[in-house]
């Protein structure tokens, strides 16, 4: 026991639980706690907008399964990380969030720079404290971050007043005593006799495969389990990577852009064992037609997601690496059969594909070429087109390999949260699908990840438009293309790069897009890479919102008169920034 | 179909927003919350009604025990419960009117708390049926002002909801 200021107390914290990084930005309110900052040796990020640091915490956190940690200063840098903090909610993702807070005297007295936060972040957090006393902040630290890890993972947010950081304490380690937190692991053995017996009988079996795979670390038993009763595996967009994709059992991703092949197993499917997912209406389509024909098992570590969309026939209440393990020991081994012929058959009949071209860069392909060039690299996202081609044309093999956001779809996450990432793991490549809408978004971080040296390439999928509320619009609203042409608006991100002392490169043909991505992975420093891509390209397929998986639709990818009609619009404001070559 | 639960929570401020904003957020939809401290000063018990039928019930109950603060959630069946509000009432009352409503209170067991000239003030205990009835014959003499504390419930016999 040795006594402190609350500020070197927070530190200490960190420290006990093995923190090593955390990204933020400090302010009036934080002065105490950032000069413990100074005097420790705690790796601090300077970020150049909260929302970066939120997304930072996420991103290092996906990529290396611990609690991502970022900070924040009352008021207006408390309410830039709520975006990141619901993003983190709505993927389960275990962070934890400080942000400093007025001194308790004068809360609720409207002070300068004073936002309630804790009440802000409520139905976004799954827990949240405001500290009122130095003596309390070990043991809130302890709980925040052993309920951010536990159980279904999530964001837990610490109010830090002033002087709660200013006031002497004799600092203890207080155990976790938490009488209403129970987080479910040990999945009921009655529960997995029923969910084998039923997946021995099913001659249809689909395996589900959601987030939870990921954060109980369960790949391996997905594999173990998938290959000895040989059914097809399919996983959601947070799933992405816990099934080998380049596995003649893996049908790719489902639901709304997934696989034809993928949908049309679930419909066909007599027995869904959903592992960790959670039936979210862009997997499930019109959910009174889902599956009709199955009976669904349904895994999962939160009992409040058994039951919520869909009707469960057996529920098995536990961590998905817990429940997968006793599950293996039960079901017997399972030969190929006529299922997989069929599903064969379909991958055969409707595999993912685009028309290449040979004077337009399809942004596709350019998918194709990062995971030629960089297999192992860990890709991230922002949201939108740029995520479904990320997410259907890498081979994703290691679910902490794909950082995307799903839940909350935020554009403008895939590059801090890449930053993120790369600070957890440096040894690996990390490259954030970009948009030329979403980058812009937090492209200040360029700043963040030039002076700090991460070495984080960003690829720009550059179509002049919010491409898929575009093409929304295209198909749905007689091309009334309201608000989502970019055009000449967007900046040249070649110079923009530089502008920060980052590298930028540019591809304008399919055939520069190659030597971009080497050169960029040659580097080692920052690179934005600008690939000017077809305007026009859909992403395909496509289930229709409110319509059954079935009723999946190939797109026209790039409709003729289509793509001169938007090449118009563009070409002005195109060859103002990138000269005559630009097409 | 309308179902009770006891929640017996932390007691501590910010746990009745937290519950509130749960139901708010969710759409789920509450007839009657009532909160007090327990034998033990460190739990409050709640008594909420809901609407709903098995399902919003099961995800109430369930989405109620993910709240950190949260200790027990449990479902009070209707018939094997003993249910109880309180209502006052402030009733418009005078020379001629008075002996009519005293003798409506004495009917139903209730208690004038307060006589002014103009006006009584009738304290009433019971299920909601009963409240909801004595109400409704008080109304003809002009209710003035109306409180009602919401339901709280307690498991006849043996069982017991505690922390």
């Amino acid at each position: 026991m040795s006594k402190m200021t609350g500020a070197q107390a927070v530190l200490e914290c960190l420290k006990r639980e093995g923190v090593d990084v955390v990204f933020g930005l400090p302010g009036g309110v934080l002065l105490p706690l950032y000069d413990a900052i100074y005097q420790s040796d705690i790796h601090h990020i300077l970020v150049r907008h909260e929302q970066g640091a939120a997304h930072m915490a996420d991103g290092y956190a996906r990529a290396t399964g611990k609690v991502g940690v970022c900070i924040a200063t009352s008021g207006p840098g408390a309410t830039n990380l709520v975006t990141g903090i619901a993003n983190a909610y709505m993927d389960s993702v275990p962070m934890v969030a400080i942000t400093g807070q007025v001194n308790t005297w004068l809360i609720g007295k409207d002070a300068f720079q004073e936002a309630d936060i804790t009440g802000i972040t409520l139905p976004i957090t799954k827990h949240n404290y405001l500290l009122r006393s130095a003596k309390d902040i070990a043991r809130v630290f302890r709980e925040a971050f052993f309920i951010a890890r536990t159980g279904r993972p999530g964001p837990v947010l610490i109010d830090l007043p002033r002087d709660v950081t200013v006031d002497e304490v004799m600092f203890t380690w207080p155990e976790v005593n938490l009488p209403g937190y129970h987080p479910s692991f040990k999945a009921h053995e009655m529960q997995i006799k029923k969910a084998a017996k039923a997946l021995m009988e099913a001659s249809r079996p689909v395996i589900y495969v959601g987030g939870g795979v990921r954060y109980a670390g369960a790949s391996k038993e997905l594999y173990a389990l998938a290959t000895k009763i040989n059914a097809p595996v399919t996983t959601t967009l947070m799933g992405i990577g816990c099934f080998p994709e380049d596995n003649p059992l893996s049908l790719g991703m489902l639901g709304m852009h997934g696989t034809k092949y993928a949908n049309y197993a679930i419909q066909e499917s007599d027995l869904i064992l959903a592992v960790g997912a959670r039936f979210d209406d862009r997997v499930t389509g019109k959910i009174a037609s889902f599956a009709p024909h199955a009976r669904i098992v349904h895994i999962d570590v939160d009992p409040a997601e058994v039951g919520k969309n869909v009707r469960v026939d057996i529920p098995v209440v536990g961590d998905a690496k817990n429940a997968l393990e006793a599950l293996i020991k039960e079901v017997g081994a399972k030969a190929r059969g006529e299922w997989n012929e069929k599903i064969e058959g379909w991958k055969k009949d409707y595999p993912l594909r685009y028309i290449p071209d040979m004077n337009i860069i399809k942004p596709q392909f350019v998918i194709e070429k990062l995971c030629e060039l960089a297999p192992d690299a860990i890709i991230t996202t922002e949201v939108g087109q740029n995520q479904m081609w990320a997410a259907q044309f890498f081979v994703h093999k290691d679910p902490s390999k794909f950082i995307s956001s799903g839940g909350l779809g935020t554009m403008g996450y895939g590059f801090p949260a890449a930053i993120g990432a790369k600070m957890g793991r440096p040894e690996c490549d990390v490259i954030d699908v970009a948009g030329d809408g979403s980058f812009l978004m937090n492209s200040q971080e360029l700043a963040t990840a030039v002076v700090n040296d991460i070495p984080v390439k960003v690829a720009v999928l550059n179509n002049g438009c919010l491409g898929m509320v575009r093409q929304w619009q295209e198909l749905f609203f007689e091309k009334r293309y309201s608000a989502t042409i970019l055009g000449r608006t967007s900046p040249d991100f070649v110079k923009l790069a530089e502008a920060y002392g980052a590298v930028g490169l540019r591809a304008t043909k399919p055939s520069e897009v190659e030597s971009v991505i080497r050169a960029a992975l040659a580097t080692d420093r920052p690179v934005v890479m600008d690939f000017i891509v077809s305007p026009a390209e859909k992403v395909s397929p496509m289930v229709p919102a409110g319509a059954t998986l079935s009723e999946i639709l190939e797109l026209e990818w790039c409709d003729e008169a289509q793509a001169c009609h938007l090449e118009k619009i563009y070409a002005q404001g195109r060859q103002e920034i990138y000269g005559q070559e630009g097409f | 179909m309308k179902h009770t639960i006891a929640v017996i929570v932390e007691n501590k401020s910010g746990v009745l927003t937290r519950i509130a904003g749960l139901f708010s957020r969710r759409s789920f939809n509450i007839d009657s919350l009532s909160v007090g401290a327990t034998d033990n000063p460190d739990y409050a018990r709640m008594t909420i009604t809901v609407q709903g039928d098995r399902d919003v019930l099961e995800q109430v109950i369930k989405q109620l025990s993910k709240l950190i603060n949260v200790i027990r959630v449990s479902e009070l069946d209707a018939s094997e419960s003993v249910v109880r509000e309180l209502a006052v009432i402030k009733v418009s009352a005078d020379k001629e009117s008075r002996s009519e409503i005293m003798q409506i209170v004495n009917i139903f067991r209730a208690k004038i708390i307060d006589v002014s000239h103009r006006s009584m003030i009738i304290e009433v205990t019971g299920d909601e049926n009963k409240i909801d009835a004595m109400i409704q014959l008080l109304r003809q003499f002009g209710i003035k002002e109306l409180a009602r504390t919401g339901m709280v419930s307690m498991v006849r016999g043996a069982r017991v909801i505690k922390a």
